[in-house]
């Protein structure tokens, strides 16, 4: 277990060790907070009965930094590793290859909550300047940060593996990007086809990101989603890991 | 130290190693030596745990490094080839981090950073970013991180490759330095290195072990190549010659002419271990015919010509 504190110290220690992280986090809280100022001007034009959580979560300028930083998170994770050549240090070191990809994996993912946790004195600074509660009740907290998490985590996962496949960033941002994109629009699939039936509707209402989080943004906790994004997470990291001793063999 | 059995490699149809099998004692210097493509620095990272063997039986201080990998890998301390190293970590950083990694107790790893540091000549460097050091120092920085968590065994994938004839009689005399503490394999293009460095030489071609011994012996081997060159000034040639044939020693001679009249006679000599024997009796011949000499010397095999002998032999 120690040998993964290590690790992962390293792994997140890199993220600020160079440039790429201070970009993200300079890009990130730009846009978020231009996202944040937009979501609360739409409310001061229109007369809906929304929040400003629930405004907040599902604009397009959420959802597009959203999936593009996943795989400029991820693109390095083993994809350097292999150019460098370090991996051959890291696979001839005495740690085991589970730990070597949780711990990647986890520091990505604790740098995508650094990366979002400003957002949430938006919300705190909101509220004292306006005294207007942002959400109806704490619970819609709750859910849209929990939701935005498991996503997240989920395409993490996704971006891992991608770096797995190839030892270009480039290529494996791409692929991330793809592949996030073919889940993510799996959802909104509905909305191409006319007259969609009632199955087909059900059926990628449990893939769509977007109904999770409006749903989670309002306060509904639903167990399903939560379910399906840690089983997806745990069988992505499962094939990540069969990848990743499959390299080794070969 | 490494028992390897029977061991075969296969990258899809190609055979890389082709059953080979060795033994390293404990407190030897081993040095492997191949042309490129031999199959060095493959057999070197199964050995290391980098890589898998298709087929055989590796064991390292006495544990199996595909059943046991962790406990083995706790034993070898590993300098790739070309050294991959963290460009953004500075070097006293990227040292405490390896040793953490090595399961170098947290308590220890201070003490033990300061040591490689010491040993590998790098405190001027220790608080620079890897990315901005030369190559020389690279090459220092991975042998402080093989020999951090004090390995019983080293494996050294041509570690003078690139660096500049300093900065190679440096590692050299490091290697020699890390001898007395560990076991060590080391692959190099260098022959003279091997001769300097190893008691014992594993010649590898086409994944097939060519040959296995000390650098001595195998130039013992092929002793016939050996002879004795003369250099000398005389008048009349056939009574050279004919003192030359009294020599019962001596198995064959040419003599040619080079600038400025003088001669040279290539002596070979049929039993290896006459050679000084047949100098000596020459060197008397000379003074008492007082035949003038410049130069009297036993040519002795090189490895470099030993070694193009026998990769060019059919394994």
């Amino acid at each position: 277990m120690r040998k993964f504190f290590v690790q992962f110290k390293r792994e997140l220690a890199f993220y600020f060790r160079n440039p790429l992280g201070y970009i993200l986090l300079f890009c990130h809280l730009f846009v978020v907070g231009f996202n944040f100022h937009f979501s609360v001007s739409a409310l001061n034009m229109t007369t809906s009965r929304i929040n400003l959580l629930e405004a907040f979560f599902n604009t397009v300028l959420f959802w597009f930094p959203f999936i593009l930083i996943v795989p400029i998170i991820t693109m390095r994770l083993f994809s350097e590793e292999y150019k460098l050549g370090t991996i051959e240090l890291l696979l001839t070191s005495p740690i085991r290859d589970i730990e070597i990809i949780l711990s990647k994996y986890l520091a990505a993912c604790s740098f995508f909550v650094i990366l979002w946790m400003p957002s949430g004195f938006y919300f705190l600074l909101f509220w004292i300047y306006t005294g207007i509660k942002p959400a109806e009740a704490p619970g819609a907290f709750v859910g849209a940060y929990t939701m935005l998490m498991l996503q997240g985590f989920f395409y993490i996962s996704i971006g891992l593996l991608s770096s797995i496949i190839t030892r270009n960033q480039i290529v494996a941002a791409t692929l991330a990007f793809v592949f996030i994109c073919c889940v993510f629009f799996i959802g909104l699939i509905t909305y191409l086809i006319p007259n969609p039936s009632v199955e087909l509707r059900d059926l990628t209402s449990y893939f769509s990101a977007i109904e999770h989080m409006a749903d989670f943004s309002k306060g509904y906790f639903n167990t399903r989603p939560i379910l399906f994004y840690i089983s997806s997470i745990l069988f992505v990291l499962y094939f990540c890991f069969h990848l990743f001793q499959t390299r080794r063999l070969i | 130290m490494i028992y390897v059995r029977d061991l075969v490699k296969r990258f899809g149809s190609k055979e890389a190693i082709c059953g080979i099998s060795f033994e390293v004692q404990k407190g030897e210097i081993v040095g492997f030596l191949g042309p490129n493509g031999a199959g060095k620095t493959t057999t070197m990272r199964i050995l290391a745990g980098y890589l898998s063997p298709t087929a055989g039986q590796i064991t390292v201080a006495g544990y199996d490094i595909f059943r046991q990998s962790l406990q083995a890998r706790e034993r070898i301390g590993y300098l790739p080839e070309n050294v991959p190293l963290y460009p953004e970590m500075r070097v006293r950083e990227y040292l405490s981090y390896r040793a953490s990694l090595k399961g170098v107790r947290r308590k220890k790893i201070r003490e033990r950073v300061n040591e490689v540091v010491e040993i590998c000549g790098l405190t001027e460097v220790e608080k620079r970013v890897i990315g901005t050091i030369s190559k020389g120092y690279r090459q220092r920085v991975g042998f402080a991180d093989a020999i951090v968590h004090l390995p019983d065994l080293l494996i050294l994938d041509e570690p003078t490759i690139g660096l500049d004839p300093n900065q190679i009689r440096q590692v050299r005399e490091l290697i020699l330095n890390l001898s007395k503490h560990h076991t060590i394999l080391l692959s190099t293009h260098i022959l003279s290195e091997v001769e300097m460095t190893c008691a014992r030489v594993i010649i590898l071609n086409q994944g097939k072990i060519a040959a296995v011994d000390t650098p001595e012996r195998l130039r013992s081997r092929f002793r016939s190549t050996a002879a004795i060159i003369l250099e000398i000034q005389i008048q009349n040639v056939k009574n050279l010659e004919k003192t030359l044939e009294k020599i019962s020693f001596i198995d064959s001679f040419q003599v040619s002419e080079i600038p400025g009249n003088w001669l040279r006679v290539t002596i070979h000599v049929s039993n290896y271990d006459d050679i000084k024997e047949v100098c000596a009796i020459l060197g008397k011949i000379c003074l008492e015919e007082k035949w003038i000499i410049r130069h009297l010397s036993n040519q002795n095999v090189s490895l470099e010509e030993l070694f193009n002998r026998i990769t060019n032999l059919k394994v």
